[in-house]
């Protein structure tokens, strides 16, 4: 057992840590460490710098713009973006329906999305979730029906994360109704600015726009956009959802969320002295931060295993819910330390917070984050799997 | 990065968890609980496995094992509930020595405890003493030949099976000061010593031990007078990091327990593990179970190194979070097994009394968040504080 980086990765993360350093635009970093809003264009902007460096993907083949990289490469690699403060590269393009198209895709979608999604020309979204399917996602019911070289898509689609911002979306649809339910699914890439599609936001209840509902009325998908083969989608949903990386446990943010904490519990003042050092909220931290030392040491266990071959497996639902329990509770200890301080709500104030404004964000960063044990499976769910392929229950 | 174990280590737990199914049963355990409290037999039978040396130095005839060596050892003997002083005599007692300047005492004693032929126990705690290792009232006089020594030690783990007992005492400063203590190995039958046994709730044995006028030589200090809290600390780091593997090996063993019960009860037509509720429960005692575990890795590795506060850190951290965990996994463990997990008959109740005690020992959950928070704080003193052990710059 050796907990110790070797030399050589020690260097790699010295290597990223100076062109992070060099690179990373301060308007972003700032946006990012002080809890501000991210604009489409804050995206889009970062994630064609790092396609330019060559790190927009690196889980990917390299034939297709990957790095190659080590599982542990790759862990220090999240690490030093997240301790820098780099916006993320969101998951939808690059880490989940690019995995599909490589796996089941035709040559042509291969070809004509992956470029595409490797910089960011088209900005993906994410299809699953419907008003009548949360938690069971196999009884989605919206309804793709193929009438010559077209299908035609009707139904809703919801929680679709910044939707409002997407060129693509990939949507689970029902092609055959007749069936058993995980059988008549399939698995359709449609284009966001096709007649028919409507995006209503929903605003959440940190009055962000997040997420939407989309619509479709009669749209039609020219049926190369079929991934794979008709009534497989469930197949590859599943593929997507076991593709979940490490990176779902999100250590290195939280990390640095912890050094943010410190700093402005380190700042209020509890009976003449520092909140850090009055016992029952210094226990609080302690307690969080064992957690996070622990989770981060189960997570290196994760891609040491991955580094020899294995996995990951089901312990991915472990890292997911153990993660977002932390974020959680990050969240929720930073709004007890700034206490009556929490209730100012001036947006104006926190889409990019000015020095002296880092505390406004925070209560509205608390109730965003409830959002991390509901989303990519439920908390709830990630027992269910675990209690199935873990515990044999 | 690599958290894999050696084929060393890997024949090390075979071998162990062989020895302790075949000789070692709970039925096994149990006459030995209600006669003489340890095993001849079974120390015997340590030794010539050579578990006793995995935690000392080779030139004392040890084998020179890590933490990580010594966790392997305490996961199985948590998952066997073994009753022996192991953890009195070859980490806790053997650290104190080793730590303790590694001189003549540490010559003439340690190849004793690897063959088998000596048994030791820390004599640390009294009765005001809680977790705070440095409150010590048991006095030291020192005179021309040597100290006079007289106090009262409270719940010595194996004291009445040791040989030879490690005394902390005070030399000199305050009740709570951790400057002025000094340690004395002294002989358990010395005149003065007496020694009173009794069964612990989970299945160990322990002593009070009062010390009338005890005379010893000058050669009874272990390491330098007036320093014994150096060696208490990092002996004690040893012993939580030991303690915390053990909870671990205990965890597993209770957790398949409860799994199998989940699996094989029925009620209502099926087994009860078909219930969600239960389910959940079950998949929350893995995850903590989980998570303790990789402190536990932690704390073994960082046993080994040379950043104090980093060791400190480790170890803190992984005794509290095991505590936590083995209590949310040992009262699961019993409510799910309904009424059979109240009674004496089944492993559970007493994998659920070893953890609950293990949670006591070496400072509880509470304590060792404390000790980690103030870790946090930088710009503290490195000397360690009363009422706040192990405080050092961060």
């Amino acid at each position: 057992m050796d907990l110790n980086y070797s030399a050589a990765e020690r260097a790699f993360g010295a290597e990223v840590r100076a062109w992070l350093e060099a690179h990373l635009p301060g308007d972003l970093q700032s946006k990012v460490l002080n809890h501000g809003r991210l604009a489409r264009e804050d995206y889009v902007r970062w994630h064609k710098m790092m396609a330019a460096q060559g790190w927009s993907a690196p889980n990917w083949p390299v034939e297709w713009g990957g790095t190659g990289w080590t599982p542990t490469q790759k862990h220090i690699f999240d690490e030093e973006c997240a301790q820098a403060g780099t916006p993320p590269i969101l998951p939808f393009g690059v880490n989940m329906v690019a995995p599909v198209i490589m796996k089941f895709g035709s040559e042509a979608q291969k070809r004509h999305f992956l470029p595409r999604i490797y910089d960011c020309t088209d900005w993906w979204c994410q299809g699953y979730s419907e008003p009548g399917a949360g938690s069971d996602l196999a009884s989605l019911k919206t309804r793709a029906e193929r009438k010559g070289d077209k299908y035609i898509v009707n139904g809703q689609k919801t929680w679709t994360t910044l939707g409002q911002h997407a060129d693509m979306i990939f949507c689970l649809v029902r092609t055959d109704p007749e069936v058993k339910k995980q059988e008549g699914i399939s698995f359709l890439l449609i284009d966001m600015h096709s007649a028919g599609i409507t995006v209503r936001p929903i605003l959440t209840m940190d009055e962000d726009c997040e997420v939407n509902e989309v619509f479709f009325d009669n749209v039609e998908v020219p049926v190369e956009n079929l991934v794979g083969e008709e009534n497989k989608g469930w197949t590859y949903a599943k593929y997507l959802l076991g593709h979940e990386r490490t990176g779902i446990a999100a250590v290195g943010r939280s990390k640095r969320e912890l050094e943010f904490l410190k700093r402005i519990a380190g700042e209020e003042q509890v009976n003449g002295a520092s909140l850090l050092q009055e016992p029952r909220y210094a226990a609080k931290v302690a307690e969080l931060e064992i957690e996070l030392m622990a989770l981060e040491m189960t997570v290196l266990r994760v891609v040491s295993a991955q580094a020899q071959g294995k996995g990951p497996g089901p312990e991915a639902s472990l890292l997911k819910v153990k993660g977002t329990e932390v974020q959680q509770r990050l969240t929720e200890l930073m709004v007890e330390a700034i206490g009556p301080r929490a209730l100012p709500f001036r947006l104006e104030h926190f889409e990019n917070p000015a020095p002296g404004e880092e505390i406004e964000p925070l209560a509205a960063y608390y109730f965003n984050y409830r959002k991390t044990s509901i989303y990519g499976g439920s908390n709830e769910i990630q027992k269910n799997i675990m209690s199935q392929m873990i515990l044999g229950l | 990065m690599d958290f894999s174990f050696t084929d060393e280590q890997h024949q090390l737990r075979d071998s162990l968890r062989r020895y302790l199914a075949n000789e070692y049963s709970f039925d096994a355990r149990k006459k030995i609980i209600h006669g003489a409290g340890s095993s001849e037999a079974a120390w015997a039978g340590f030794a010539e496995l050579g578990l006793l040396g995995v935690p000392l130095p080779e030139e004392y005839g040890g084998f020179g094992g890590g933490g990580v060596d010594l966790l392997v050892v305490m996961e199985e003997l948590g998952r066997g509930l073994v009753v022996e002083p192991y953890f009195a005599t070859a980490v806790l007692g053997a650290a104190l020595l080793r730590f303790g300047g590694g001189g003549a005492q540490a010559q003439a004693l340690l190849p004793g405890v690897a063959d088998g032929s000596l048994k030791l126990a820390a004599a640390l705690t009294e009765a005001q003493s809680r977790h705070e290792l440095f409150n010590v009232t048991t006095s030291a006089k020192a005179g021309a030949n040597g100290h006079v020594l007289n106090g009262a030690k409270t719940v010595v783990l194996h004291g009445a099976q040791a040989h030879k007992l490690i005394v902390s005492a005070r030399s000199g400063g305050g009740p709570r000061d951790t400057a002025g203590l000094t340690l004395f190995v002294i002989e358990a039958k010395a005149p003065g010593v007496s020694v009173t046994d009794y069964r612990t709730i989970d299945g160990m044995r322990a002593a009070d031990v009062t010390l009338i006028n005890v005379a010893v030589g000058h050669d009874a200090v272990l390491g330098r007078p007036g320093q014994g809290w150096d060696v208490i600390e990092r002996a004690a780091e040893v012993g939580m990091a030991a303690l915390v593997a053990e909870a671990v090996g205990a965890m597993d063993a209770l957790h398949e327990a409860t799994l199998e019960y989940l699996k094989t009860r029925q009620q209502f037509g099926v087994p009860i593990g078909r219930f969600q509720v239960l389910q959940h429960r079950a998949v929350e005692m893995f995850m903590e179970i989980e998570q303790a575990r990789s402190l536990a890795y932690l704390a073994a590795v960082k046993l080994d190194g040379e950043d104090a506060t980093e060791r400190a850190c480790a170890v803190h951290a992984a005794k509290a979070r095991a505590g936590r965990a083995l209590k949310f996994v040992g009262q699961s463990a019993i409510q799910m097994h309904g009424g059979m997990g109240m009674t004496d008959e089944l492993p559970a109740s007493h994998y659920f009394k070893r953890l609950s005690m293990i949670e006591l020992t070496l400072g509880d959950t509470d304590h060792h968040l404390a000790a980690f928070a103030a870790l946090q704080v930088p710009g503290q003193a490195t000397v360690s504080e009363p009422g706040e052990p192990g405080r050092k710059a961060a």
